[in-house]
C-alpha cells in the first residue's frame, strides 16, 4: 500500500525523533554519576535511538494489523537487559584500578539505571507515535514534551539530602584513633600524617531523619557512594602508597548517624555537604522497615495466640 | 572485590618496635631503638609496602595492607 507509506513514515519518524532527544536529555543527566566518555555518548544515543526506532514502529504494525510483529519487542528487552551486563562490567573493570571505591551497589545501580532508561526512551517514542498516528503532528509534539517531562521526573531519585541533615563535623584524634565528633573512623599511625589529617581533612555528620534513613545510611554500599561522591567533586590526596588519606564514612552504632571523613583537594565545607547531599539514594540501600509495622505486629501477635 | 579499610581483608605485614620483649610471631618484625627511627621506618615501610601504619600505642606500630 504505498499510498500509506508517508503517513506511516511520519508517525515512526516522530516517535523516532522523541525516543532519541530523551534518550539524550538523559544522558546529560548521568553526567555527575558516571564520566561521559565520547564512546560510551555515541553508543548510548545509537541504542536509544534503535530503543526509540522499536517503540515507534510498533504503532504501524499494529495498526496494519501485523500483531506478531509486535513480538519483536521481546527480543529489545533481551537487547536491553544486555547494556545492564555491559555497563556492569564496564564499571567493574574500571573499580580496581579506581582509589576511591564506587562499591558495587553504586555500579549495580548505575547499570540498572541505563537499562531503565532505555525502557522509557521506547515508552516515549510508542506514546508520540500513538499521538501522532491518531491526533497528527501538533499532538505528537505535546505528547513528546509531556513524556519527556514525565521520564526526567521518573528518573531523578531521592538523594540524601532529602533524608538526612548535612552537618560540618569537626576531626580529631583521640591518641591514634581518627575521630569525626564522637565516631571513630580509624587508628592513624604515623605523627605527620596525623597533623595533615588535623589540618588539611573535612569532615560532615550525616543526621538522618527517622528510622527509615537510618537503615538507608547504615548500608555499606549507600556509605561507599557517599565518599565515592565526595572524592569525585572534591578531589583527594589519596594514593595507593598512602592509604591513611582514604575517605570514610562511619556510622555511630547508637543513633545510627554517619560520620565522613575526607583529605580533599579543595577544601571547600560548603560544596562537601552539597556533593554528600546530592549522593543518589541508590535502590539496593533503600528500605522502609518502618513500613513494616502492621506486618510484623501482626506476625506477633498470631505467636501470642 | 570491594574492601574497606575495616574489612576482615586486613593483613598484618610488618610489624615495627621498640619494645622487644613485647612483640613476637608470624610477621617480619623491626626493631628500633628509638621512637624517631620507630618512626621512620614505619614511614619508609608504609610507603614500599602500600600499607597503612596504625599504633597500638604500647611502643608497637603494625602495617596492615587493606
Amino acid at each position: 500500500m504505498p499510498e500509506y507509506m508517508p503517513d506511516y513514515l511520519t508517525v515512526i519518524l516522530a516517535g523516532i525523533l522523541a525516543g532519541t532527544i530523551t534518550r539524550f536529555v538523559l544522558l546529560r543527566i548521568d553526567y555527575r554519576q558516571y564520566p561521559g566518555y565520547p564512546h560510551g555518548y555515541l553508543a548510548h544515543i545509537f541504542i536509544g535511538f534503535i530503543a526509540s526506532a522499536l517503540g515507534a514502529v510498533a504503532v504501524p504494525a499494529i495498526i496494519k494489523p501485523d500483531f506478531t510483529a509486535v513480538t519483536f519487542l521481546a527480543l529489545a528487552a533481551q537487547q536491553f537487559r544486555e547494556i545492564r551486563t555491559m555497563e556492569r562490567r564496564t564499571l567493574e573493570s574500571l573499580e580496581r584500578t579506581e582509589l576511591v571505591k564506587r562499591g558495587l551497589d553504586y555500579i549495580e545501580g548505575i547499570a540498572r539505571t541505563f537499562e531503565a532508561r532505555n525502557y522509557l526512551v521506547m515508552g516515549t517514542s510508542f506514546a508520540t507515535s500513538v499521538a501522532a498516528q491518531f491526533a497528527g503532528i501538533p499532538a505528537a509534539f505535546i505528547v513528546a514534551a509531556l513524556s519527556l517531562l514525565v521520564s526526567l521526573h521518573f528518573m531523578s531519585g531521592e538523594v540524601i539530602g532529602d533524608i538526612c541533615d548535612v552537618v560540618p563535623a569537626r576531626l580529631s584524634f583521640d591518641g591514634a584513633i581518627l575521630k569525626v565528633d564522637d565516631i571513630s573512623i580509624i587508628n592513624v599511625g604515623l605523627k605527620p600524617m596525623r597533623e595533615k589529617i588535623l589540618n588539611e581533612g573535612l569532615a560532615v555528620m550525616v543526621k538522618p531523619h527517622g528510622g527509615n534513613a537510618r537503615a538507608t545510611v547504615h548500608d555499606m554500599g549507600q556509605r561507599s557512594a557517599v565518599a565515592f561522591n565526595a572524592a569525585v567533586i572534591l578531589g583527594t590526596k589519596k594514593d595507593v602508597d598512602i592509604p591513611e588519606f582514604t575517605p570514610l564514612a562511619r556510622k555511630n552504632p547508637d543513633t545510627g548517624e554517619v560520620g565522613l571523613y575526607i583529605l580533599p583537594v579543595e577544601k571547600d565545607m560548603e560544596q562537601l555537604i552539597a556533593a554528600v547531599k546530592l549522593t543518589p539514594i541508590l535502590e539496593s540501600a533503600r528500605s522502609k522497615p518502618l513500613k513494616a509495622g502492621p506486618v510484623i505486629k501482626e506476625a506477633r501477635n498470631k505467636k501470642v495466640n | 572485590m570491594i574492601k574497606m579499610e575495616d574489612s576482615a581483608g586486613g593483613k598484618i605485614l610488618a610489624v615495627v618496635s621498640i619494645k622487644k620483649d613485647r612483640v613476637s610471631g608470624g610477621a617480619p618484625i623491626f626493631f628500633a631503638s628509638n621512637e624517631e627511627e620507630q618512626e621512620k621506618v614505619a614511614s619508609y615501610l608504609s610507603r614500599i609496602l602500600d600499607a597503612m601504619v596504625h599504633d597500638l600505642e604500647n611502643g608497637t606500630y603494625i602495617l596492615v595492607k587493606h
